[in-house]
């Protein structure tokens, strides 16, 4: 919908005060768009289809060539531009599909899951490219890949149900995601039982998890609904307990995500 | 009329920078050739008019099966191979889209009756025939050809693939073709309705004889423009899905 592709049954989506119904085309011609799967003609060459795209966003031929180097210096694409679409690798391809998108010099460019399909090294030569563009005009990326995410953007917004949930930097996120619990990671050296009946004793820990390490240590994963780090480690200590590290959790977006979402869904 | 013509263009680029578009034409060339010989040139003497006649009777039934061949891709294949969100995307009308997607058809349309002038010619200049006729003959194909891609375009505007929109447009067409049979079998109102929807005997014969009837001439466009209408009318629905 945000392409202009949908028309909304109901609400209003504008850009800088253009709505999408009342001005369709104007709307239309302020956005690019890049679906999962790149659409390119590909009996055309990059530079033939860029030309393409460019004029059919409303642009002048002129505006256009003047603008192709450009978006060919941004997308890493200078090198193929004669060559024909359907030659190009899956990589390079995405990387037209991006150049489509900008030709015509729009305030939002929409990337739908930019990596997927891409090798290792596809992927960081992508993110050099999505950089570039952060730079130029606003990036709106949807993607499942949360770690891209991470890496990518400076803003993230949690969908869940259709519905914004949360939105802002990764470590406001954290922060909302986290407000009422503490994850924390201990090394500590102990039988089990031990571990089970000090943790069963402190109130507040809501689950624990315990893997063995090397060396007769154990890591052990403790989630509380509130911070009463003090009292764990006093109750650890007191049933015999040898605590040699405690850590709490850095907060991975991926349990960011689920932690909002499942919160939201509740 | 320039977001027209930059679709136009690419798509009628698109017919012939390919091994597709030329492959078309040579089949085409091919029935139009072998009907001219086999029908037209009879061994039996004939007033040149009355072959000219029965080229245009032939080479218009070969445009039509050819709009429907090179209609079925319009929209159908952009479907398929994902592009249709570039021209959904623009900032261009469904109309312009589908004015542009119809005038590539038809510019191709163009290029393959053009190549098919080499018969009229022959008998223009071995026989003896007006060149009204001639140029009124390829007027009616025009016209024919127009009502056959706008038909084609719209089954391409409501179809998910190629082969559907083929069999779609053609069952059309064929009807369109065979109204003046079901007129025979037909009683009032419909026997005079189909008598008056029939491509060939009624709407393009005056054509093919070397003469203009306005009625004939709008009755094609009439049904162009309701058939693009439609055309439009989908494109403009799939946006409310």
């Amino acid at each position: 919908m945000l392409a202009g592709l949908v028309i909304p049954t109901a609400g209003t989506v504008t850009i800088n005060g253009t709505d999408l119904v009342a001005a369709n085309a104007e709307f239309r011609s302020q956005i690019g768009y890049l679906p999962e799967d790149p659409p390119l003609y590909r009996e055309m060459t990059v530079s033939e289809f860029l030309l393409y795209v460019g004029q059919l966003k409303g642009r002048s031929e002129a505006a256009v060539v003047a603008e192709l180097p450009r978006v060919l210096e941004t997308c890493q694409l200078a090198h193929v531009q004669h060559r024909v679409i359907q030659e190009l690798s899956h990589g390079y391809r995405k990387r037209v599909g991006i150049a489509q998108a900008i030709i015509h010099r729009p305030q939002l460019v929409i990337l739908d899951e930019p990596i997927s399909g891409l090798d290792p090294k596809q992927i960081v030569e992508m993110r050099q490219v999505v950089r570039a563009l952060g730079k130029q005009c606003t990036v709106l990326i949807s993607s499942h890949i949360l770690a891209e995410i991470s890496e990518t953007c400076d803003r993230i917004l949690v969908l869940n149900g259709g519905r914004i949930v949360a939105q802002g930097q990764e470590s406001e996120l954290a922060a909302a995601a986290h407000t009422a619990g503490t994850r924390l990671t201990l090394q500590i050296r102990a039988d089990r039982s031990l571990v089970e009946g000090a943790l069963r004793s402190v109130s507040g820990v809501q689950k624990w998890d315990v893997a063995e390490e090397p060396g007769g240590l154990l890591k052990l994963h403790v989630a509380m609904d509130s911070d009463q780090r003090e009292s764990l480690v006093a109750a650890l200590v007191t049933a015999g307990v040898g605590v040699r590290r405690m850590v709490e959790d850095e907060s991975e977006l991926e349990s960011i995500f689920l932690g909002l979402t499942q919160g939201a869904s509740a | 009329m320039r977001g027209i013509l930059l679709v136009a263009r690419r798509d009628f680029a698109a017919y012939v920078n390919t091994i597709w578009g030329w492959l078309i034409i040579a089949v085409a060339l091919f029935l139009d050739g072998v009907l001219f010989h086999a029908l037209a040139l009879t061994s039996t003497a004939q007033y040149s008019a009355d072959v000219l006649s029965k080229f245009f009777f032939n080479s218009g039934g070969v445009a039509l099966g050819v709009g429907v061949v090179v209609t079925m891709r319009l929209f159908a294949e952009e479907r398929q191979t994902g592009t249709m969100v570039l021209l959904e995307s623009s900032p261009l009308s469904d109309r312009q889209l589908v004015l542009g997607k119809y005038l590539s058809a038809m510019m191709f349309m163009t290029l393959l009756h053009v190549l098919t002038a080499y018969m009229p010619a022959m008998i223009f200049v071995n026989g003896k025939v007006g060149i009204e006729q001639i140029a009124v003959g390829y007027l009616g194909i025009m016209l024919m050809s127009s009502a056959g891609v706008a038909i084609g375009t719209w089954a391409s505007s409501v179809s998910r693939n190629q082969i559907l929109a083929a069999v779609l447009g053609g069952m059309l067409v064929l009807l369109f073709v065979l109204c003046h049979w079901l007129a025979k079998v037909s009683d009032a109102p419909f026997k005079e309705l189909f008598a008056n929807m029939a491509f060939y005997a009624k709407q393009f014969a005056p054509f093919e004889d070397g003469r203009v009837n306005t009625e004939n001439v709008f009755y094609f466009l009439s049904v162009t423009f309701g058939f693009l209408t439609l055309a439009t009318q989908a494109l403009t629905a799939r946006r409310w899905e």
